[in-house]
């Protein structure tokens, strides 16, 4: 145990006093202020919001009305009321004054109504504008057993007037079954829309989130090394190689469409090509000699046998993509046809891919060049003497540093338009070649450079930067895009999915075992031998457990996310609540709250069994 | 057949695993590797398929420089030497079949195998394999699913679909029970005396030493103490690798 010495009691004092004036400012900025929480306005409204939400809107009931009136004067005039005559053989009511100032309180009696009868009483306006009367309600009542009641009402606080107004109440009795409200019904269909909104968003974030997870994973990164040459030439090979696709596919694109506008050449196309294609491929793997050192010779063999390859594969897809348009045009003309949602399926299927067919042929192609070039940078480092190595380096760094600085500053370019080839292209350039220049004179040309971990540093930045942007901001910009609905915020929550799943997934493939990792390496097998073969079965338990888990998040989020115009449930949800609809707000919330229980519920169950 | 010359590793944070080791191994022999925990033994079995970085020194594996080959050549040359491990290393999920049959992933197409199509002839291969280790009928069971004993079995058939020239076997009894311990070198010395694979092996125990090995190396803190028959180890030896206080038992 410490002595307590006066500088010890005089800190812990500080302290306090520190924590007091720390909160003191947290009441003034957070605005705490109880008094407005006790005011009888404040409260009234309070009880109305929660008793409506109390009671969500989810049946329709028909009811039979009778309506009954009494004459009664604002403002009592001079030599009093004349007693009235009421006919006592249906329903009627009795007020205890048949005139009071406004503002003043009487007494409504009910006689003969219908048992256990209700509903409001009003108070109707007659004026000049308003012949037939504008109600006001003024207070409600629920018949007894034997369908009288009585309840006292305050007089509105009104002008006083000549002529007789009156006050009215109005009972009703539901007959026949109740039925499913309208807000009960567009509720449904707006929480179906969630749900299959949050499904498509979870499918393809994790489609594109489980090659991301691999790049983000630092252990698979990490032993990632080349020379200099290789990262150089890779880096010119790349953008060159995507350029290519791009321009190859358009060619091909070009020379194909003719074939496009009839349904047998498409039909033909699409079931020879993807045959022709596979029969290639497996020509192509099985001619590889695994056991044979790899030439150049070989090499270029090879690269010439892939690019057939890619071509075909990309060829293929155009055509099944094209087919997949005419047959939905073909088999669904119009909304009569039952399936009319499969034949908008295909469609857009068709047109995803033929969408897609650029971005493939790219990639395709930065890999076929990026991979070549980076092939003759190994070898320059593996075969070439030092010295030449270094004044390959010194020619080859600065041009692969000054280009991609350029192609940087063309992306930024976009963004900020500066139209003056200063800033987009010559500094960026002699930037890039003076970087490159530095790498190529401090790094020795045959040392591998830890390339991995300086691209699994950029990929984890991004994800970072993606993730901290909310779904529901994103879901602005989508909404800008593709305009209000559940497309735009399934697109935002599938951008939010990737960034996220991404995340969680390589956090998995870092904390795999070793050991098997290991075995596997000393086997001979390549790298993607070994993440299919050690990697692979180690996390898809994992894998399905975050799945789930994100499609519940997402389910949650999709919820909300219509209150930026992002479609679903959210979307009703604030415009009743804009329009004070208490009750069918109710509705929206009830289901939410049923949709998010069961979703964690399943997803837990799931996991549970996969972990 | 493998030549260690000079070899050094140093570990991030200046921890010196292995100081100038150098040896020589014959073909065909059992040469077992001794040593205190931690006195390098696993990394210099590493360092021999590059599964570890050496930091100095030169590996020669029939006439070929391990230490200079590149990632190709590496694979031609790891697909050779085998490795047979403590903790077995397993894929634990996967099945046994698949388990051994990755031991040909050095041989086989990457893309076809990476979609897990094998050649007719290696699931044939893997089979015989399980045969030869008694485990034949477990093929298709998960291998979390085996017992100690008989993952390790399912690690040897791995390596021996290799066709390895040289195992390294990385105290590969040190999680068995003593009874467990013997049938499972004993597998490594039939193929090691009828494959003519030669075999390394790191090992705690004396006596498997005595009864297995033809030669045996011994490291201390990464500095070779011993090099020669196992007879060869008397009680002024054995104080000189395993330290002062170190009492002999079993």
């Amino acid at each position: 145990m410490k002595k307590s010495s006066p500088i010890r009691s005089l800190t812990v004092g500080l302290v306090t006093l520190l924590v007091l004036v720390v909160l003191a400012y947290g009441f003034a900025v957070t605005n705490i202020n109880f008094e407005e929480t006790r005011s009888e306005r404040r409260v009234a409204s309070l009880t109305r919001i929660l008793r409506a939400l109390a009671h969500p809107k989810l049946f329709d009931y028909e009811f039979e009305e009778v309506d009954v009136e009494v004459p009664f004067y604002l403002g009592c005039p001079e030599g009093g009321v004349e007693p009235l005559d009421v006919d006592r053989s249906g329903a009627f009511i009795l007020t205890s004054a048949g005139c009071s100032e406004p503002g003043g309180t009487i007494v409504v009696d009910g006689y003969n109504f219908q048992e256990n009868s209700s509903g409001p009483i009003n108070f109707i306006g007659f004026s000049a504008e308003a012949p037939n009367g504008v109600p006001l309600q003024v207070g409600d009542f629920q018949a007894d057993a034997q369908g009288n009641f009585s309840v006292e009402v305050t007089i509105p606080n009104r002008q006083v007037k000549e002529d007789p107004q009156a006050i009215r109440a109005t009972g009703r009795v539901r007959v026949g079954a109740p039925s499913i409200s309208r807000e009960a019904k567009v509720t449904w269909e707006k929480i179906i829309e969630t749900v299959f909104m949050a499904l498509l968003a979870t499918t393809f974030g994790t489609m594109l989130a489980i090659p991301m997870s691999f790049f983000a994973a630092r252990n698979l990164m990490s032993d990632i090394k080349m020379p200099l040459s290789n990262i150089s030439l890779s880096l010119l090979g790349w953008p060159l190689g995507m350029w290519l696709g791009i321009k190859a596919n358009q060619l091909l694109v070009n020379s194909l469409e003719p074939l496009f506008k009839s349904f047998i050449p498409t039909l033909a196309g699409a079931l020879l090509l993807p045959a022709l294609g596979f029969l290639f491929v497996r020509w192509f793997l099985s001619i590889q000699d695994e056991d044979a050192e790899v030439k150049l010779k070989d090499r270029l063999i090879n690269l010439f046998y892939t690019i057939v390859a890619a071509i075909l594969v990309i060829a293929s897809t155009m055509f099944i993509g094209k087919l997949l348009l005419q047959i939905g045009d073909y088999l669904i003309p119009n909304e009569e046809v039952p399936l009319y949602f499969m034949r908008k399926f295909i469609f857009q299927v068709g047109d995803i891919i033929t969408m897609l067919v650029p971005a493939i042929a790219a990639l395709v192609g930065g890999g076929i060049f990026g991979g070549l070039l980076g092939y003759f940078g190994q070898t320059i480092s593996d075969r070439i003497a030092t010295a030449t190595g270094k004044i390959i380096n010194l020619i080859i760094t600065p041009i692969a540093g000054a280009s991609i600085a350029m192609l940087i500053m063309r992306g930024v370019d976009w963004f900020y338009q500066f139209n003056n080839p200063a800033i987009t292209l010559y500094w960026p350039a002699g930037i890039g070649a003076v970087i490159g220049l530095a790498l190529a004179i401090i790094a020795p040309p045959k040392r591998p450079l830890p390339i991995g971990i300086i691209l699994y540093g950029i990929i984890r930045t991004i994800l970072n930067g993606t993730r901290s942007v909310e779904a529901l901001v994103m879901a602005i910009v989508f909404v800008a895009w593709v305009g209000l609905g559940p497309f735009a915020g399934a697109l935002a929550l599938g951008l939010h999915t990737i960034a996220a799943l991404a995340k969680l997934y390589s956090e998995q493939v870092e904390s795999i075992l070793e050991g098997p990792l290991e075995a596997i390496q000393a086997t001979g097998a390549n790298r993607l031998q070994t993440i299919v073969f050690a990697v692979v079965p180690q996390i898809i338990p994992p894998y399905i457990s975050f799945t789930m888990y994100r499609w519940d998040i997402n389910v949650r989020m999709s919820t909300i996310i219509g209150f930026v115009g992002g479609g679903g449930i959210g979307f009703v949800l604030q415009q009743n609540i804009n329009l004070l609809n208490y009750r069918a707000a109710s509705v929206n919330m009830l289901a939410i709250a049923i949709v998010v229980a069961s979703m964690d519920y399943i997803s837990s169950a799931i996991r549970e069994r996969y972990v | 057949m493998l030549e260690v010359k000079n070899l050094y590793k140093t570990y991030d944070g200046d921890v010196q695993a292995l100081k100038n080791v150098s040896f020589k191994v014959e073909q065909g022999e059992f040469l077992a590797v001794i040593g205190l925990s931690g006195s390098g033994k696993s990394t210099l079995l590493r360092c021999i398929n590059r599964l570890i970085e050496p930091t100095g020194g030169q590996i020669i594996w029939n006439g070929q420089d391990v230490t200079a080959a590149s990632q190709d050549e590496m694979r031609r040359i790891r697909r050779k030497i085998g490795m047979v491990f403590q903790h077995f290393n397993l894929v634990s999920r996967s099945r046994v079949i698949t388990n051994v049959l990755a031991g040909r992933l050095g041989y086989v197409n990457p893309v076809l195998s990476s979609l897990n199509r094998f050649p007719k002839s290696d699931m044939e291969m893997a089979l015989a394999q399980l045969d030869r280790v008694g485990i034949k009928n477990q093929a298709y069971k998960r291998a979390d699913e085996l017992s100690g004993g008989q993952q390790q079995r399912v690690g040897i058939a791995r390596a021996m679909m290799q066709e390895p020239a040289m195992i390294l076997a990385d105290e590969p009894v040190a999680s068995l029970d003593p009874v467990l311990a013997h049938s499972i070198m004993q597998y490594l010395e039939k193929i090691n005396k009828e494959d003519g694979v030669t075999v390394l092996c790191s090992l705690h125990f004396l006596d498997l030493v005595h009864r297995y090995a033809d030669r045996a190396i011994a490291l201390n803190d990464g500095i070779l103490m011993f090099d020669g028959s196992p007879k060869e180890i008397d009680d002024e030896k054995f104080r000189e690798i395993y330290g002062k206080d170190a009492e002999r038992v079993g």
